[in-house]
């Protein structure tokens, strides 16, 4: 079976779905009873469309329908005056989860409260799992050449070079922090590396407008977005040009010039927040969407229900990016869930989810502006799975071999790199060369390793900077507090590292 | 029966300036209108003009949109819209992790969490997010616009789940502000301040006043200033410290001190973080005795802190120990309310009231001769 995704440019007729699509004909029939201006229209629906055949027949052999279940879903078809702009939602369907029945008196329908619900005498419980595994959208093959021209948006050469270097770039960045970590220069660091194109070309697929909520392993958005690796190397180093004033850890990157929320250690905590900011977007009518991170581990917390649940009851516009690299540090994703993955739960809360080869760069551009584009013009969640590997281990706080084999992540490291694929790609397309390659490499590394001694430099914070922001105004006792603090490091300077200017 | 005898000195209706009391609030009335109404309605009139006023806020938490289960948001929806007030999902965390997605882009997001009691699952969201929002992103970013009310404290018969008294955790919490009003001209005057504060604010409201305490509340916008604690009943042995519905406990307590001859100063504290340290300080300078009085379990509770703050700043003018008069170290229990309380006669017989004789010094506390 094919997933027809479309894309957002071209109008296409979709391929006939199959007609076991019991569960989905009620549900879209429903939407129609909804939308429907008149009762004639419903029972038109039911008249052509043989739906009444369909609820209590099994077998395969009903009328193919006039209607697609595209075209039953949207209001496009409900309005015939609109174009077939969003050819690209048509959702796949799960003739697995179906329930059929095969008795006359089906037909009829029972009324709870959330509508009507069709019943059936025979018990059947829905297995746990599909048969088949939700399949994986890609566009690259594992050598950079494209599987199928039709099913994804065109880049052009200057945004899939610069989509290149700066997937280069994070690579090279991750390397010299996390170095500059092991010598002590900075106390922590965690890389991004096996999610390079899950970075760069989830950020490329958005607008600047859209607010992004991280989880911690984003920073390529951040890179893409414009953030300097001075100011990368700033935070990292907590120094008096950090934006973030030296309060949190290294990586906890924030920019509200960015539109990228700052990041914070609990993990999903972001998510309902999403959902918030997405609100507000849509509220102000704004066109851009809340876009929001998690891995496959944080998907596990009740934030991530929390945040689904409120984006698909708001209608809230907001994409969810699962990032499941397989690791939420020594856990496997044997022991963090049952389900097949994070794409099958969007259904479960009503949100529309696709699961996409996180190591395919055009892939997640794809999805991404899908998503995207759906979320700003329908007004709703959408849950992107991304599938990658975590390299890296899970910071400088680890040791992955610890828990893993060192063959595979040989294996993810080189056989299945998402930017040597990406490269070879733009390679292919004459885009790129040897000789850029070894410019950008040395020109970034050079940038860097001058931007970690500049940062290193500069002055600290000033000791008030401890004492500001935790309210909009200081509040008596920490003015107290600070007077007290002051007089102390004066009086003993010794007990206290040096640079902190009073 | 028992019950409603001990909850018969609570009931609080406002006379005007009896007793030489000053349990109605002082806000200056002049020539504006007032009606006299209960704490719900109070409240909802401040939701309501923290609707009119601000187009960019929002009312929102489980079954707010039919009035809530206590009344509070009574006609919001009719009139501001459902996109502006709603139900959310039975979801604490969800509720109070949307608020500060919402607030984070600038709005009001007034939040209901339906009993204090179930607070709990938004307790992440509410002290490593919304409480650490600005401080950890170098102020780039703020969830001030966020406000969170709940309904707390004892109501007869609520139990466990319906009677807790939480403050203490989020007094311990830098980045928030704590807010817990005594009667409804206080609870409309410090939720509009609160809604307005540009820092994220938890409002307590105490269920018991919901539909028993009654006051003349004046109608347009005023705002009752945060972090001031006010001199209710001005006296001079003894200052006595408390919030929320307790303080109608200790104004009997107080009625009871002067037939002896006691002189009581009551202080309202209405902010609990940031704290009047200084109101309070002033008047045990003049007094020499003070008792804080809580509904929460003595262990650890909010009277811990003022405790010791006061000892540290008035030692040398205090003429007994600091007494405080609160729960038990229990859940709430349901039948025994009326035992675990700290109704006004065990703030009576606590050491600090019974003999407020300068040149004794007491050795018990009075409180522990009641265990």
């Amino acid at each position: 079976m094919h997933i027809r995704q479309g894309t957002t440019c071209t109008c296409r007729p979709s391929n006939p779905l199959p007609t076991n699509i019991v569960k989905d004909a009620t549900s879209f029939l429903h939407m129609a009873m909804l939308f429907a201006r008149s009762r004639n229209l419903v029972s038109s629906l039911r008249q052509n469309l043989g739906l009444s055949a369909i609820l209590i027949k099994r077998n395969h052999s009903s009328p193919r329908p006039v209607f697609t279940n595209y075209q039953l879903s949207s209001r496009v078809f409900l309005d015939p005056s609109t174009s077939f702009r969003h050819e690209s939602t048509a959702v796949e369907t799960q003739p697995d989860l179906v329930q059929q029945s095969d008795h006359e008196d089906d037909a009829q329908e029972l009324d709870f409260p959330g509508g009507k619900v069709g019943y059936t005498s025979e018990m059947k419980f829905i297995p746990e799992s599909s048969s088949r595994r939700i399949p994986c959208y890609r566009v690259l093959n594992e050598h950079g050449k494209i599987i199928s021209d039709r099913d994804f948006i065109p880049v052009s050469e200057k945004l899939a070079v610069r989509m290149y270097e700066q997937m280069a770039t994070l690579q090279v960045m991750d390397h010299i922090f996390y170095e500059a970590q092991r010598q002590g220069r900075i106390s922590f660091y965690l890389t991004s590396v096996g999610e390079e194109a899950i970075n760069i070309a989830s950020a490329a697929a958005l607008s600047p407008e859209d607010v992004v909520l991280p989880q911690y392993r984003e920073p390529g958005v951040l890179l893409w977005r414009g953030f300097t690796l001075e100011e990368f190397a700033n935070q990292c180093f907590g120094n008096k040009a950090d934006y973030g004033k030296g309060r949190q850890m290294p990586i906890h990157y924030g920019s509200n010039q960015h539109n990228y929320f700052t990041v914070s250690s609990p993990i999903a905590t972001q998510l309902p927040q999403a959902a918030g900011v997405g609100y507000a977007l849509k509220m102000e009518k704004k066109n851009a969407c809340a876009v929001t991170f998690i891995g496959d581990g944080g998907t596990s917390e009740g934030d991530f229900h929390a945040g689904l649940n409120f984006a698909a009851v708001m209608e809230a516009p907001v994409v969810f990016i699962c990032r499941n690299n397989g690791w939420a540090i020594s856990t496997h994703i044997s022991e963090q869930f049952r389900s097949d993955g994070i794409v099958v739960k969007g259904q479960a809360y009503g949100i529309r989810s696709i699961r996409v080869d996180g190591n395919d760069a055009l892939a997640v551009y794809s999805a991404v502006r899908s998503a995207r584009e759906m979320a700003v013009t329908e007004q709703r969640p959408v849950l992107i799975e991304a599938m990658t590997y975590r390299v890296g281990h899970h910071s400088t706080s680890d040791d992955s071999t610890k828990y893993r084999e060192a063959d595979e992540i040989q294996y993810w490291k080189m056989s299945r790199n998402p930017v040597n694929r990406f490269k070879k790609w733009v390679e292919d397309n004459g885009w790129w060369s040897e000789e850029d390659e070894s410019k950008l490499r040395s020109s970034t590394r050079k940038q860097l390793l001058q931007a970690i001694q500049a940062a290193e430099k500069w002055e600290k914070q000033p000791l008030t900077e401890l004492f500001n922001d935790v309210y909009d105004v200081k509040t008596k006792n920490l003015e107290e507090q600070e007077v007290g603090l002051k007089a102390l490091v004066e009086k003993q300077p010794q007990d206290y590292p040096t640079g902190f200017h009073i | 029966m028992a019950s409603l005898l001990g909850r018969f000195c609570r009931k609080l209706v406002v006379p005007g300036s009896a007793h030489g009391s000053r349990m109605t609030s002082t806000t200056a009335c002049g020539s504006e209108t007032v009606k006299s109404l209960n704490l719900y309605s109070a409240i909802n009139q401040a939701l309501h003009i923290a609707l009119e006023t601000d187009p960019r806020s929002y009312v929102f938490g489980e079954d707010v949109g039919f009035g809530g289960v206590f009344r509070c948001t009574t006609g919001l929806a009719e009139r501001f819209g459902k996109n502006r007030v709603f139900n959310t999902p039975l979801c604490e965390q969800g509720i109070v992790g949307f608020g500060i997605g919402l607030a984070a882009m600038g709005n009001r997001a007034v939040v209901e969490i339906q009993f204090a009691d179930y607070i709990y699952p938004a307790f992440d969201q509410i002290v490593n997010e919304a409480a650490k929002f600005r401080y950890r992103s170098g102020n780039q970013f703020n969830c001030g616009g966020l406000t969170i009310r709940a309904p707390y404290g004892a109501v007869g018969h609520g139990g466990h789940y319906h009677s807790q008294s939480p403050e203490a955790f989020f007094c311990h919490v830098p980045g928030i502000k704590v807010v817990i009003p005594r009667s409804p001209r206080e609870a409309k005057g410090l939720l509009l301040s609160s809604i307005r504060d540009p820092n994220p604010v938890v409002f307590f409201e105490p269920k018991w006043l919901y539909r028993q305490a009654v006051e003349e509340v004046p109608e347009h916008d005023y705002m009752i200033p945060l972090s001031q604690a006010e001199v209710i009943r001005e006296g001079s042995d003894i200052t006595l410290v408390g919030w929320g519905a307790q303080l109608t406990v200790m104004e009997q307590a107080c009625l009871d001190a002067e037939k002896e001859g006691i002189s009581c100063e009551l202080i309202d504290l209405k902010t609990l973080l940031p704290w009047d340290k200084e109101t309070v300080e002033a008047s045990v300078k003049k007094t020499g005795r003070l008792l804080i009085s809580h509904e929460a379990p003595i262990t650890g509770g909010f009277g811990a802190e003022i405790s010791a703050t006061i000892l540290e700043r008035c030692f040398l003018k205090l003429e007994a120990p600091v007494s405080r008069v609160c729960g038990l170290d229990t859940p709430f229990p349901l039948v025994f309310e009326p035992f675990y309380m700290p109704t006004k006669n065990k703030a009576s017989s606590s050491s600090s009231l019974s003999s407020p004789s300068k040149n004794t010094h007491f050795l018990i506390h009075g409180f522990s001769r009641l265990l």
